[in-house]
């Protein structure tokens, strides 16, 4: 072989090289990466109810109105325009024109019916479907044309329209069934335990002010990782562009190598609390039931408790002192007028002898002697939690009284909040998704309500101020006047505030971190933090060398 | 290999005598400084804080102090119970034996550390820290008897059909004063054994529980909840002080085996 065949043939192959390079780099740069937690259970969007399904819904799924995650305005999606009318049982829409789904089968009025008969289908029993069942009766749905279509609920709803930001609509006559979407992504490949690929919907409706498609980025990749460490290094390495929501250690870590990484958006609609057993059947002595059930005890536990060093200490800062059921993340519904409650050690023991409560050799004693002496359960295994109750257990010494803490496995835990009601205290979080009272905090406030953890599933109100809550609930429910709705549910608060019988304690922010690769990210409070604007998110040059 | 038995024995005396004057080497426990939460060591603090700010010097001391001395403790309820479970079968035999030890084995079968975490979600709640470590130290010997027993029973069935049985039987000696005159006496190194070697296991097993968050309740320290601030790699990355509560408890388990081994050499 001569010297100018073996230059050619490597000629040849240095080509080559150097165009799968390009290509793969190419490839990479239109992938968006992300990592899910666990594999989703369905693809179904009127079955999702954990994170990883709704993820796939929200990137997959198209929506009538969408909640503008930023401003938390509702804003058209599918639907063009929308009137509540009827009391607030009937919502008339008017869509979009010329859509089709991802697969080409026509989008029209009766997929919305379709969808909305599926989701109210009792014998589907679909999570997005719950918020909609206002009463007994048939949900009516009345197709116009196709375009313009009605549905009707058998009782008014309050918030109604913005209910709809959770239901991603389905074809009615597509073979594909949940698998054909109007949403900026379809799924085309899915392998269990390792990864969920996207690729763009080609029939997406949405384009840019420049008349481009979207959304930007060609294929989204969500990697299956149940590894909070394995996911910082992945991000770390470039591997992937973002972290959603980020604990607040990580959060640290990450800022110390790269604060361009990482994102505190500040207080999330989450909250930390602590609530009394007052269930009368429960199997507890009378004198801890007369403890629990006396508004002077629990304000007294709450100001002996150092918020302030609960946000600074078990959460790095990353967290707020919180107020009541809402927090300053709600724009609206959050009543401006309640402060939290202040770490006031004095006042606390002033309240508590008021009460009849008195201090011996440095125990707390009540008026028949008995010493103050209660446990707390909480989840094992959630470290800010278990921090926490170590920190009450320091706080509420400094009042004489002796906090026991237990960590429980969570079904045990589960079982003893729900059945046996065999509990003193418990320290738990709500994962809040909603900003409507109407849909999140119904079954906590309800004294019917399975959540109204401190005394569930009362037949009539225990207490006055339950009784008013419950008026009050039912009133803002059942009103169309956003004012009025407000009005009541801030009532709501300054008694959930004045009773404490969740004793609030903080807010957690909404952290996360974001490759700088990744361009027009603004992440919120809201959920999905980072990709609420997917369709508009793009990808720098920057080619993640380890992909 | 006596150095290293004699290394063993000197570190396990000095771990004990520091665990015990913890009072006198090292401030509270559970004292929280809040404003230095993961402080690097100090003057102050010995071996820095933890994330609540309490000292790690004196949490690692006083759970080293929980865990060596209840171990062994949850060890001898074991011992004991294996003693009069597999010794008794091993000494009877027959169908006595068969019965024991297919008992044995289902309950060697259960998966143990789901029995413990149930065993332990049916306790009352209210108790203090004290008594919910010393709980789940007796169940651990309650629950660890199994593979004891079967090992005590191979030792009683071999000594009950030995030469010296058989003469005792002879000159009259039956029932309960020949288990207990002759049989007991001659399991004792058997029954050491076990108990040296379970005394690490049930140390570990606390270490389970504490990372699982299901140990020794707040504020009390032990080891098991020490080693959950190493759950998070990247939350201990560059404080390698951190990595001193895993160092000590693997070399305090090496040191009992160091110490058994010795025990079993030949002479």
């Amino acid at each position: 072989m001569s010297r100018n065949s073996v230059l050619r043939i490597f000629a040849v192959f240095a080509l080559g090289w150097a165009l799968a390079s390009a290509f793969a780099a190419a490839q990479s740069n239109q992938q968006l990466r992300f990592c899910l937690h666990s594999d989703p259970k369905t693809f179904n969007p009127l079955l999702a109810e954990e994170d990883s399904s709704e993820t796939i819904r929200y990137l997959t799924g198209g929506v009538l109105m969408r909640l503008n995650r930023l401003t938390q305005d509702l804003e058209p999606e599918l639907a063009t325009a929308w009137r509540v009318s009827d009391g607030g049982k009937t919502i008339t829409f008017k869509l979009r024109s010329g859509l089709s789904f991802s697969d080409g089968t026509p989008f029209t009025a009766d997929d919305v019916a379709y969808t909305i008969q599926q989701m109210m289908d009792p014998n589907l029993h679909s999570p997005t479907g719950d918020a909609f069942r206002s009463g007994d009766g048939k949900v009516q749905t009345r197709v116009f044309d196709a375009e313009r279509l009605s549905v009707t609920f058998p009782a008014p709803i309050a918030g109604l329209d913005k209910l709809f930001d959770q239901v991603a609509i389905m074809s009615a006559k597509s073979p594909k069934k949940e698998m054909a979407v109007l949403g900026p992504y379809a799924v085309v490949d899915y392998k269990a335990g390792n990864y969920v690929l996207l690729e763009k919907n080609p029939n997406y409706w949405r384009h840019d002010s420049t008349g481009k498609q979207l959304p930007y980025i060609q294929t989204v990749r969500l990697d299956i990782q149940s590894n909070r460490d394995n996911e910082m290094l992945k991000l770390v390495h470039g591997e992937i562009d973002f972290i959603n929501s980020l604990d607040a250690e990580y959060f640290d870590k990450l800022s110390q190598q790269n604060p361009s990484l990482v994102h505190d958006s500040g207080v999330s609609l989450d909250s930390e609390q602590l609530w009394f057993n007052q269930v009368p059947t429960s199997p507890l002595p009378d004198y801890k039931k007369a403890w629990f059930r006396s508004t002077a005890f629990r304000r007294a536990i709450s100001e002996a408790i150092n918020r302030e060093d609960l946000a600074r200490v078990a959460f790095r800062g990353h967290a707020r002192p919180a107020v009541g059921p809402l927090s300053p993340a709600n724009k609206f519904w959050f009543n401006t007028k309640l402060q939290p409650h202040l770490f006031d050690q004095k006042s606390s023991l002033s309240r508590l002898t008021q009460d009849g409560f008195h201090m011996q050799d440095g125990v707390l004693k009540d008026r028949d002697g008995h010493a103050v002496e209660f446990s707390l359960i909480t989840n094992a295994g959630n470290k800010y939690r278990e921090r926490m109750a170590a920190m009450i257990q320091q706080d509420l010494s400094g009042v004489g009284v002796k906090l026991n803490v237990v960590t429980l496995d969570f079904p045990s835990l589960i079982e003893r909040i729900t059945r046996s009601f065999d509990y003193e205290a418990c320290l738990l979080g709500l994962i809040n998704n909603d900003l409507d009272p109407n849909s999140s905090q119904m079954n906590v406030w309800l004294s019917s309500g399975e959540n109204h953890q401190w005394n569930p599933s009362q037949k009539t109100p225990a207490t006055p101020w339950e009784a008013e809550i419950d008026k009050l609930m039912h009133e803002q429910a059942t009103s169309l006047d956003a004012r009025k709705r407000k009005a009541a549910f801030d009532r709501v608060q300054e008694i959930a505030w004045e009773q404490e019988p969740f004793i609030y304690l903080v807010n957690r922010n909404a952290l996360a971190a974001v490759s700088p690769n990744a361009r027009n990210v603004h992440p919120v409070v809201l959920r999905p933090q980072v990709y609420w604007n997917i369709d508009e998110i793009s990808l720098g040059n920057e080619v993640a060398k380890n992909r | 290999m006596k150095w290293a038995r004699l290394f063993g024995i000197g570190f396990l005396i000095v771990v004990t005598f520091a665990c015990v004057f913890a009072n006198f080497v090292a401030p509270s426990y559970a004292h929280q400084f809040r404003d230095e939460p993961d402080a690097a060591p100090s003057r102050q603090h010995l071996l820095g804080t933890d994330d609540l700010g309490r000292d790690r010097f004196a949490r690692v001391l006083y759970g080293t102090r929980v865990s060596l001395l209840l171990a062994p403790a949850a060890a001898l309820v074991s011992s004991l119970l294996a003693v009069l479970i597999g010794g008794t079968a091993g000494f009877l035999g027959g169908w006595v034996e068969r019965s024991v030890m297919a008992a044995t084995d289902l309950f060697l079968s259960l998966p143990w550390l789901f029995l413990l975490i149930t065993v332990r979600a049916l306790l009352p709640l209210n108790v203090s820290p004290i008594t919910s470590v010393a709980i789940t130290f007796a169940l651990l010997g309650c629950l660890g008897w199994a593979a004891a027993a079967r090992v005590i029973c191979a030792d009683a069935r071999s000594l009950a059909h030995s030469d010296f049985i058989l003469l005792a039987r002879a000159s009259g000696s039956s029932g309960l004063r020949l288990l207990w005159r002759q049989v007991v006496p001659n399991l004792r190194p058997i029954v050491f054994a076990q108990f040296w070697i379970s005394i690490p296991v049930f140390i570990l097993t606390e270490a389970n529980l504490g990372v699982l968050g299901l140990g020794v309740a707040e504020p009390l320290p032990s080891w098991g909840s020490l080693l959950r601030e190493l759950q998070s790699y990247s939350a201990i990355t560059g404080q390698p002080w951190q990595f001193v509560p895993l160092i000590l408890f693997v070399v305090v388990v090496s040191c009992f085996h160091l110490v058994l081994l010795e025990q079993e050499s030949p002479a």
